[in-house]
């Protein structure tokens, strides 16, 4: 019995520091700042603990039967804490409200068990050799706890599996006491309905926890998943490792944020420092706000429009902290207009022109994407282009898919555009492509705005140049009536898990 | 555990019976879907041969009465206006004008009920090329010369898929699984038609040409005519089992009959008369609207809607004097009005004719050569685009073994980048059984049992579509298209009746015996012209 007994202190310590990791890792990931969030996650926490142990003394009768229902408690909180830190992700208002006040329970309920255990064992042993062997079983859980949390549990079973996992731990832990003492304690039937019924229902989310996060995703994603949703017309899926987040939009990555800004430099710079004293921008999806911060570091920029059509991801951009603090908060620049509309509706309604387009779709994998880069739609961009205005479209890889890129450009040319196709280098994209159309051919830009990291003249100097492997090729037109560049796309990713 | 054959036999058995009893093996419940028939006219029509029209109660005057408002008589309607003639009435069955161009609409787009595109107007139409001009189809021409097409009405890709073998594949001439043999006799076919679509007669004209009556008179052609398009295919030896497929189904896209019932000259005509060339679209693209020929059906109302009587059925016409007395009946006043006219454009078919005209009723079996398809249509609102195996949703959607010619896509012209609902138009031409026969069934047959059997015919292709459904409707065409037998379209009967009873100007596409934009177009601005002459003369 006393064996058993202190193979429970063994797991609760490992649980204890198990969902410790866990509130510190969703700080982080959250809210970004990983030491900031594990300090404060593991300052709360131990303090908590200390309440906790500061409350045991008022407690005088039925220590089993407390120490029971603390290791229930444990087990419905600690276990559903992750499920319940992911929701609230949505709003961020609550989430640090919500994050100290799980903290602060699981503390709170982690503190109560050992100096329970503690005198519900203190007849059975020696005090120098109760405290010694209840002390040792605790440090070593914690060894464990440490040792299995990132090399284990994260990579293996995710955060909400982990705390689930844990959480049934404790309940058997609760439930094995039930055993042990069932004479000693009343209401023995009560606790074990509510212990089975709460270890079904943990092992059930634990069984479908893969719907609850979309579990089954995780090991798509080379990094753990901070948030995955589908909205109406996307699957988005936000990752996060130590020094990267990754946006995933229906499993195509769209960013790292760690070259990000090659990607966003080189897409809005070329083109909009080329314009003289711009004023009214238009982007044309990008709804994670990273053009966006690109272009509001030029003065003259009045107004910014931002189609696009999907209002979660304009709304995760301008309220996530990690996300704003990556975009800049540039959604909320009071510049900014965002419209959630349809690329190519809305310009067929619109009747405005603008100085500067930036049209950042996704690739054209399929018909639907692929309208919108067809004559059709870059007619109606010109049409919407202020006399000296410039163009510029995301065209994807002129490496790996050289006839798409090319082809957009033979396409931006039957609608009277000059165009001057470039290319930088993003590492997590690899060789990436970018035309510019002008209505007058295009004159490079004098000089860029200060604080750049990857764009410069010099830099400028070299994009345009394309060696051998991805010169131009002859391709068809691009219309809504054949969808060449759809085809073309198909062929040359196709081979690629894209 | 491994079954032997007879121990599987005998449980399957078993199983059979067992699920028998419960009523599920040979009849699945029927299930229920929102939705109803539309069409009123099969039953007003019906008032003709049933009797119960009331005697005249009311005399009006006009200029010309246009039977019909479908598109020959739009058309004809149309065409006097823009001459500057606007004393006309156009009586109309249905409670809008349209005929097969009729089309509907939902909160989640337009569609079709019946004709749903018209091919790139060939270089010799030019009245097709003028109307496509007027209606901005056209919107300019290049260097060449060329018609520049608008490309919102030119029909998006992907274009045909065919389910075939458990998945789709991309085009309607069967790939999946055919042999060495079958493509080479799609590759002797394919070129015989190229080279039919080049031939010209000796009388200079080409062999094959829209509007039909403009084609070659050369013997050489005429007489396939005279021949099956099941015939034709077996004197050249052509026995593909999916060459014949395609070309049966080619017939029935297009004539709502069988290559068995289906002139070869028809059949030809469908491969070799399109000639239309644009800049921007190679030639074989089609114009095409969420509505359908609906589309077009609009812009002429715009025009001549004020002019349209609806719910009005032609009861009786005959000559008065240098006039016509026509008497229709008001479905919603239940009265019967007298109008004289100085003439008439006949824009009903021919069956109609011989009933409503008195000079036809008086001589029998002016209509016995005419004859016509039934169809069956549906429109059914989806949640989510219906995709599959294999090529992507396309514009048009047929199943290797169905029935039914498949599903148009009306969403097709949509421009959003994430799609999600659409409309589907599912087309089925009653080719199995006789045309009264197959008719009377259609007609007598519930909308449960009309939406089950569109459903089990999708769910060939889309398990589970039925989940999907927000809405179905159905439209069965009693009369749906003109059927051009062998004989039909060189013979006397048809010749016959484009001549002129005494006012009274015939115009409707079942005089050309096939029943497509281009002819009924052709037929009305044609009548127009003719009557307006007509009346300058007398």
């Amino acid at each position: 019995m006393e064996t058993l007994l202190l193979i429970s202190v063994f797991v609760i310590a490992t649980c204890g520091l198990v969902y410790e990791l866990i509130a510190g890792t969703m700080a982080s990931y959250l809210l970004g700042d990983s030491v900031t969030q594990f300090s404060t996650v593991i300052g709360s926490y131990l303090f908590a603990m200390g309440i906790g142990a500061w409350l045991s003394k008022h407690i005088s009768r039925n220590l089993v039967a407390v120490f029971i229902q603390v290791e229930l408690l444990i087990g419905l909180f600690g276990g559903a804490s992750a499920i319940l830190l992911f929701a609230a992700f949505e709003h961020v208002a609550s989430f640090r409200l919500l994050l100290y006040t799980v903290v602060t329970i699981i503390g709170v309920l982690v503190g109560l068990e050992i100096p329970l255990l503690m005198r519900i064992l203190k007849d059975r042993f020696e005090f120098k050799d109760l405290v010694s062997r209840i002390f040792t079983f605790d440090y070593v859980g914690a060894l464990v706890a440490s040792l299995l949390f990132p090399l284990i549990l994260v990579p293996r079973l995710g955060l909400v599996q982990s705390a689930l996992l844990f959480g049934i731990l404790n309940i058997l832990v609760a439930l094995l006491t039930l055993h042990l003492f069932s004479r000693e304690i009343p209401w023995v039937r009560l606790m074990r309905g509510t212990a089975f019924g709460l270890l079904i229902a943990m092992t059930l989310a634990f069984a479908y926890s893969e719907r609850l996060v979309s579990f089954s995703e995780s090991s798509v994603y080379p990094d753990p998943i901070l948030y995955a949703r589908s909205s109406p017309y996307q699957r988005i899926v936000l990752t996060k490792s130590e020094h990267d987040l990754r946006l995933y939009l229906n499993g195509n990555l769209q960013f790292s944020s760690r070259d990000e800004y090659r990607y966003h430099e080189g897409l809005v710079h070329p083109g909009l420092a080329a314009v003289h004293n711009p004023r009214d921008v238009l982007v044309l999806g990008g709804g994670d706000g990273l053009a966006l911060r690109e272009i509001l570091k030029y003065p003259s920029v009045q107004t910014i429009t931002l189609v696009d059509l999907d209002a979660e991801m304009t709304r995760l951009f301008s309220t996530q902290p990690v996300l704003t603090q990556l975009n800049g908060g540039s959604l909320s620049s009071p510049k900014v207009k965002i419209i959630s509309q349809d690329a190519f509706i809305w310009l067929r309604n619109n009747r405005r022109h603008f100085d500067f387009i930036a049209a950042d779709f996704p690739d054209p994998s399929n018909y639907s994407i692929g309208k919108l880069y067809t004559t059709s739609f870059f007619r109606l961009v010109h049409d919407a282009l202020a006399p000296d205005g410039v163009f510029v479209v995301q065209c994807t890889s002129p490496l790996i898919a050289r006839k798409s890129f090319w082809c957009i450009n033979r396409t931006l040319q039957e609608e009277r555009f000059f165009t001057a196709p470039y290319h930088v280098y993003v590492p997590s994209f690899g060789e990436w492509g970018f035309i510019i159309g002008t209505t007058h051919p295009y004159m490079q830009p004098e000089q860029f705005p200060s604080g750049l990291r990857f764009m410069s003249l010099d830099t400028a100097q070299n994009i345009f140049h394309f060696p051998d492997d991805m010169k131009m090729v002859e391709t068809e037109v691009n219309r809504l009536t054949n969808q060449a560049l759809v085809r073309y796309f198909e062929s040359e990713w196709g081979g690629y898990a894209h | 555990m491994k079954l032997t054959r007879r121990e599987f036999l005998a449980a399957s058995a078993t199983l059979a019976a067992g699920a028998a009893v419960c009523g599920f093996a040979s009849h699945p419940p029927p299930r229920r879907f929102t939705g109803k028939i539309l069409g009123a006219g099969a039953k007003t029509g019906h008032l003709l041969r049933d009797g119960g029209i009331p005697p005249p109660s009311l005399n009006d005057r006009t200029g010309v009465v246009i039977v019909g408002g479908g598109i020959a008589g739009l058309a004809a309607a149309r065409a006097m206006k823009q001459r500057g003639f606007d004393d006309f009435q156009i009586l109309e069955l249905e409670e809008q004008a349209g005929g097969n161009s009729t089309s509907g609409r939902n909160a989640v787009s337009s569609y079709p009920w019946g004709a749903h595109y018209v091919p790139l107007a060939n270089p010799e139409n030019r009245d097709l090329l003028k109307l496509f001009e007027e209606l901005g189809v056209i919107t300019g021409h290049d260097a060449a010369g060329l018609p520049v097409y608008d490309e919102y009405f030119l029909c998006a890709d992907p274009h045909e898929r065919l389910y075939i073998h458990g998945r789709w594949q991309e085009g309607l001439v069967p790939q999946v699984g055919t042999t060495s043999r079958d493509q080479e006799q799609y590759r002797d076919f394919f070129s015989t038609m190229e080279n039919y679509r080049r031939a010209k007669g000796r009388d200079g004209r080409p062999a094959f040409a829209i509007p039909l009556d403009t084609s070659s008179h050369d013997p050489e052609f005429i007489q396939l005519d005279s021949i099956s398009m099941e015939e034709f295919l077996r004197q050249h030896g052509w026995d593909s089992e999916p060459l014949r497929w395609y070309v049966n189904y080619c017939c029935r896209d297009d004539y709502g009959a069988t290559m068995g019932e289906t002139s070869a000259w028809a059949g030809v005509h469908y491969f070799a008369s399109r000639r239309g060339l644009a800049a921007n679209a190679n030639s074989q693209t089609v114009v095409t609207w969420p509505e359908g020929n609906g589309w077009i059906v609009n812009r002429f109302r715009q025009t001549v809607d004020a002019h349209v009587r609806p719910s009005c059925l032609a009861a009786n016409i005959e000559q008065d004097g240098r006039g016509v007395l026509v008497d229709y009946y008001d479905v919603v006043k239940k009265q019967t009005v007298r109008v004289t006219a100085r003439a008439v454009i006949f824009c009903a078919p021919r069956f109609v004719a011989a009933k409503v005209i008195r000079d036809l009723r008086e001589k029998s079996g002016t209509a016995d050569a005419f004859t016509y398809s039934p169809w069956a249509v549906a429109n059914i609102t989806l949640k989510s685009r219906p995709a599959g195996r294999g090529a992507d949703l396309s514009w048009d959607n047929v199943m290797y073994s169905s029935d039914s010619l498949g599903y148009v896509l009306a969403t097709n012209q949509s421009l959003e980048s994430h799609p999600h609902e659409a409309v589907i138009t599912w087309y089925q031409p009653l080719s199995d059984k006789p045309p009264r026969e197959a008719r009377m069934d259609a007609l007598a047959t519930s909308y449960d049992t009309w939406a089950n059997r569109v459903v089990r015919d999708l769910e060939r292709a889309h398990p589970g579509i039925a989940e999907e459904i927000m809405q179905l409707d159905v439209w069965l065409w009693g009369h749906g298209m003109i059927r051009p037998t062998p004989g039909f379209i060189w013979g006397k009967a048809r010749q016959d009746a484009l001549k002129p009873s005494g006012n009274v100007f015939f115009a409707h596409s079942d005089t050309s015996g096939i029943s497509i934009f281009e002819e009924a177009y052709a037929r009305g601005i044609a009548a127009a012209k003719q009557v307006l002459d007509h009346l300058k003369h007398s």
